[in-house]
């Protein structure tokens, strides 16, 4: 039974801007819609379109019907009655969705009465029974709380409760775990699947991740440049794609099911929805082009048997001969190898870290602060990187990872431990010497926007590190880095805002190779960007360690990129390193009871695996590192330390496991004295 | 490279182009006006006091007999180089020990705010009406010294509160790991970053300054007879707009037109600067 109806659905915004161009779908009862597509493709104004709840001045068209009743054009009295009533929301940013002002539970209560006619204590009740639902651990105590007083991952299901509060029969999530670490991500999917069985709710999932739809979704419904380009069954879309756009994007993706050696970029960026091109909108960037296809805009049209249609007119073709993206996009080169890289021992050590700690004081009052205690940031970790190696640094928020970066960028004495670079201690550097070792050590930042000064043209930033340096010849130089990054010399009088994503985190790039470094820090690098953009970068990347001789220390939370691209990894865990070693071995063997957990959460875009998948969910959240667990960090959540004996456990408890290198792999080491030895099957290598 | 691409954007904005040509010819009229000008400014007329605009007094006479022409564009060169002077300096004072204060944090933060905060609680205008006396002899220059020193203090309390966030941002942390100086940071990052507030603060010191001036002058500080400013001229035809307006109007008129040549200026200049907007 259809339940939300949306016909030929166009939104408008000031200044010709058309954002979402044709949108059309329906959902049933009890069905998940994913529907996927680039940063500003439409998804979320085609979702707030639907809801109603559209900014002034945006013009709206088509049709959206629930239940058979119309919704646009409907008054706003009523309109609010329904929301919240018939459709539930779920944002991104939970924080936003709660006033700061009223506790958890009273707003949740307060949902209840405005739709249902119950007593103050009835809803309450009903309040602290929903809380109960989404899985947040004594419900009674924690809806007497404040929103800022919940994590991430707790306010997340609190809004979920506060969503379903009054029975929906359609529930609409716009990336409702985008700002969630995996394990958390994983559980709040846990919860969205128990909120569907319980309401029967139809669910419009939004996302950017391919993997959230891929165990989640029914059908999925693919957006490029506003349009719906592509839509039909999970398996449909993602096994036998017939649009070049969602083949390329399946495509572009790390895959930690099966590695390969190369990804496969979208070349090119979406177009401005103020600038659409004539025909198809994604023939810019499209391989299978011909002349034909600039004639006119493709209308979603059925492909193949069952239920699947796309907007390509060479997509019967494509089906005919059952083309996939790795076929028709180019694979990039790769890097041409050097000669057979010397055995790590024999090469040069370019960073050492050992024992390292950073404690912040943690303060508390406003006028006068006294010290209430220590967070302990990073708390003790050592690892090594070796010349032409990539390490890459994962864990969630909050381990430490930014403050380790930190504490090596700065080339000054760490409060404890020591950092080696290039062998030179930094507590031991002179002023001249550490200027002088600057130029051998660069970092990336994440934000590729936040990392470039919004008032500098391009060419000033790249020359900035160059004449700090004394370099002669600056302007070429900048011509040549910006030829080095893929970019046009042409381009350094534009101002970074004038880029795209990808393209700034390429200047970024290119102004850490200024001074032709040795060791590059990447904090972050490709995690704002998306897919098809990312997929560049990160060949971009190894292509200029290669061709460069760098060595990196590649931080990330997206355990599938690292698994591409790294040579090694550490896991960290609150301040430590849960375990360390060669990419190969911890990946298919790992060992700690939190790698394991972490890769398990990640969710793979192949619905068969994702639906035959045994999660491993972790309980609760990241303990606070002001007072972290003591003895082994992660007995508070370890599902292995559940399994063991009350003995056995106890030393879990009493005693502080040091990373130990596991016998039969050469390098592999683990902080756990359990340590897990089987493979792991469906993320093994292949 | 910036400089360069700045000065080009500059260029293309109207409203700048307009409001550059304006202060052109409000120059050349303070500069060169007064030489094609029947009357010096200095000249008393003993046969017209106070009359109206005509042919031989293009723009009438004061109580005095001077010629309104001369004496206004004379006291507009006076008020011109004033009022930029005050602008600049104290607009420059307070982005850099704001930005100074703000970055460098710690003692010379506490020393420079100290500072601040000092000079804002003292009377200024008791200040400035001690020390005038004293500098009578001296150059008026002194004058604009102090009139700058008393007008950049909450502006370097903003610059300092802004700077403290502009610190944490990835560029700034990129340009400390490649090396850069404190100093040139500040010069080359934070400041830029704070540009619209420093230029939308020197225009309105601008106006500022020339008003102020005139204030003190009226209270006998500041430019004394017989040297003249606009601020002094605006002073004494105030109270005579009723019958003879030109002692007002004429002199209020090219302050009018110069507070707003330099606000077109600096919209144009903020414009420019600034990447979002698409001048
Ligand atoms: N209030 C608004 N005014 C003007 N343009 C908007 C507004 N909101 C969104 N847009 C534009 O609409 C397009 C689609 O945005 P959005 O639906 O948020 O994309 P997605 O959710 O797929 O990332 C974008 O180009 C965006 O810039
Ligand atoms: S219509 Fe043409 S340009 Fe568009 S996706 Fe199909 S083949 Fe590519
Ligand atoms: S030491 Fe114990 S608690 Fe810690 S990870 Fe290993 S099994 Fe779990
Ligand atoms: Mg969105």
């Amino acid at each position: 039974m259809t339940i939300l109806e949306v016909n030929d659905l166009n939104v408008t915004f000031r200044g010709g801007i058309k954002a979402v161009r044709g949108v059309s779908y329906q959902l049933a009862r009890g069905e998940v819609l994913g529907i996927v597509g680039e940063s500003g493709s439409g998804k979320s104004v085609t979702s707030l379109a639907v809801m109603g709840l559209l900014p002034e001045g945006a013009e709206i068209s088509g049709s959206v019907k629930l239940h058979g009743q119309e919704l646009i054009g409907m008054p706003e009295e009523e309109l609010t009655r329904l929301r919240g009533k018939s459709i539930g929301m779920i944002f991104q940013d939970p924080l936003s969705a709660f006033t700061p002002v009223y506790t958890i539970g009273a707003q949740i209560a307060e949902a209840v009465r405005i739709h249902q006619k119950v007593g103050k204590d009835k809803a309450a009740k009903r309040a602290v029974e929903l809380l109960d639902l989404v899985g947040i651990p004594h419900p009674d105590v924690r809806a007497k709380a404040f929103p800022h007083e919940f994590s991430g991952g707790m306010r997340q299901r609190a809004m979920i409760a506060m969503a379903i509060a009054n029975d929906p029969d359609v529930l609409i999530c716009d990336e409702p775990t985008t700002a969630l670490d995996v394990t958390i991500q994983a559980q709040v999917l846990e919860v969205l699947k128990t909120a569907q069985r319980e309401t029967g709710a139809g669910i419009v999932m939004i996302t950017h991740d391919l993997g959230v739809v891929a165990g989640l979704a029914d059908r999925v419904l693919v957006m490029y440049a506003g349009r719906p380009v592509e839509l039909g069954g999970v398996d449909e879309i993602y096994y036998r794609p017939r649009m070049p756009y969602t083949m390329g994007l399946l495509a572009s993706i790390p895959r930690m099911d099966r590695p390969s050696a190369r990804l496969i970029p979208i070349e090119g960026n979406p177009p401005s929805p103020a600038a659409l091109p004539p025909g198809c909108p994604f023939a810019p960037r499209c391989p299978m082009k011909v002349d034909a296809c600039d004639d006119g805009e493709p209308e979603l049209e059925p492909v193949g048997p069952g239920s699947r249609r796309a907007a390509c007119i060479r997509a019967h073709e494509i089906e005919l001969k059952n083309l996939d993206g790795a076929t028709i996009y180019p694979v990039p080169e790769p890097p041409a190898e050097t000669e057979a890289s010397r055995p790590r021992a024999e090469r040069e050590t370019v960073l050492k870290v050992e024992d390292l700690i950073r404690h912040y004081p943690l303060m508390k009052g406003a006028v006068f602060k006294r010290r209430v205690g220590t967070v302990h940031a990073v708390d003790g970790i050592s690892f090594d990187i070796a010349e032409g190696e990539t390490l890459g640094l994962v864990g969630e928020s909050g381990c430490g990872k930014t403050t380790t970066l930190q504490q090596i960028m700065q080339l000054e004495a760490p409060q404890d431990g020591t950092v080696v670079v290039l062998g030179k201690d930094s507590a031991k550097l002179g002023r001249g010497e550490r200027t002088a070792l600057r130029r051998d050590l660069q970092i990336v930042f994440q934000d590729p926007m936040a990392a470039l000064d919004p008032r500098m043209p391009v060419g000033d930033i790249l020359a900035e590190p160059l004449r700090a340096h004394g370099r002669k010849d600056v302007p070429a130089r900048v011509a040549e880095l910006l030829t080095l990054v893929g970019l046009e010399p042409s381009h350094a009088e534009r101002y970074p805002q004038n880029f795209s994503g990808g393209q700034r985190q390429r200047i970024g790039i290119a102004r850490a190779l200024a001074l032709e470094p040795k060791l590059i820090v990447l904090d972050e690098p490709v995690s704002a960007l998306d897919v098809s953009i990312q997929a560049g970068v990160i060949n971009l990347l190894e292509d200029l360690k290669v061709k460069l001789g760098l060595s990196y220390l590649f931080v990330a939370h997206d355990l599938s990129v690292v698994r591409h691209i790294a040579d090694r990894v550490a896991v960290m865990y609150l301040g430590k390193i849960a375990e360390i070693g060669a990419v190969e071995e911890v990946y298919a063997r790992p060992a700690h009871p939190y790698t394991r957990a972490l890769l398990s959460a990640i969710p793979l875009p192949d619905p068969n695996l994702e639906r035959s998948r045994e999660r491993i969910l972790l309980e609760g959240d990241l303990p606070s590192p002001a007072s972290p667990p003591s003895a082994c960090r992660f007995r508070t959540r370890c599902p292995k330390r559940a399994r063991l004996s009350a003995e056995d456990a106890r030393r879990c408890d009493t005693e502080e496991p040091i990373v130990t290198r596991l016998a039969p792999a050469a390098d592999h080491g683990a902080a756990c004295h359990y340590p897990e030895v089987t493979e792991v099957p469906e993320t093994a290598v292949s | 490279m910036r400089s360069k691409v700045v000065f080009a954007r500059m260029l293309r904005n109207r409203q700048t182009r307009y409001g550059l040509i304006a202060l052109l010819v409000l120059l050349l009229l303070a500069y060169v006006g007064p030489f094609f000008g029947p009357h010096d400014w200095l000249e008393k007329d003993f046969a017209a006091f106070m009359e109206p605009p005509s042919a031989d007094h293009w723009w009438g006479t004061t109580q005095i007999g001077q010629d309104v022409y001369a004496v206004a564009l004379h006291g507009m060169q006076k008020s011109i180089v004033i009022g930029f002077l005050v602008a600049l300096i104290s607009t420059g004072l307070a982005a850099l020990v704001g930005a100074s204060a703000g970055y460098f944090g710690g003692w010379l933060d506490k020393a420079l705010m100290w500072g601040a905060d000092l000079l804002l609680v003292l009377p200024s205008f008791l200040i400035i009406a001690i020390v005038s006396p004293n500098l009578r002899g001296g150059s008026w220059l002194w004058f604009v010294l102090l009139l700058a020193a008393f007008s950049w203090m909450i502006t370097s309390r903003v610059v300092r509160s802004m700077t403290l966030s502009l610190r944490e941002r990835e560029y700034i942390l990129a340009a400390r790991y490649m090396g850069i100086p404190g100093w040139k940071i500040i010069i080359r990052h934070v400041v830029p970053n704070l540009s619209s507030l420093l230029i939308i603060d020197a225009t309105l010191n601008v106006s500022a300054a020339i008003i102020g001036e005139a204030g003190l002058s009226f209270f006998g500080f500041g430019v004394q007879p017989p040297d003249v400013s606009l601020g002094t001229l605006i002073a004494a035809g105030s109270d005579k707009v009723p019958g003879y307006s030109w002692l007002f109007l004429f002199p209020s008129g090219l302050l009018v037109l110069l507070v707003l040549s330099v606000n077109l200026i600096g919209d144009g200049l903020r414009d420019a600067l600034d990447p979002g907007s698409n001048s």
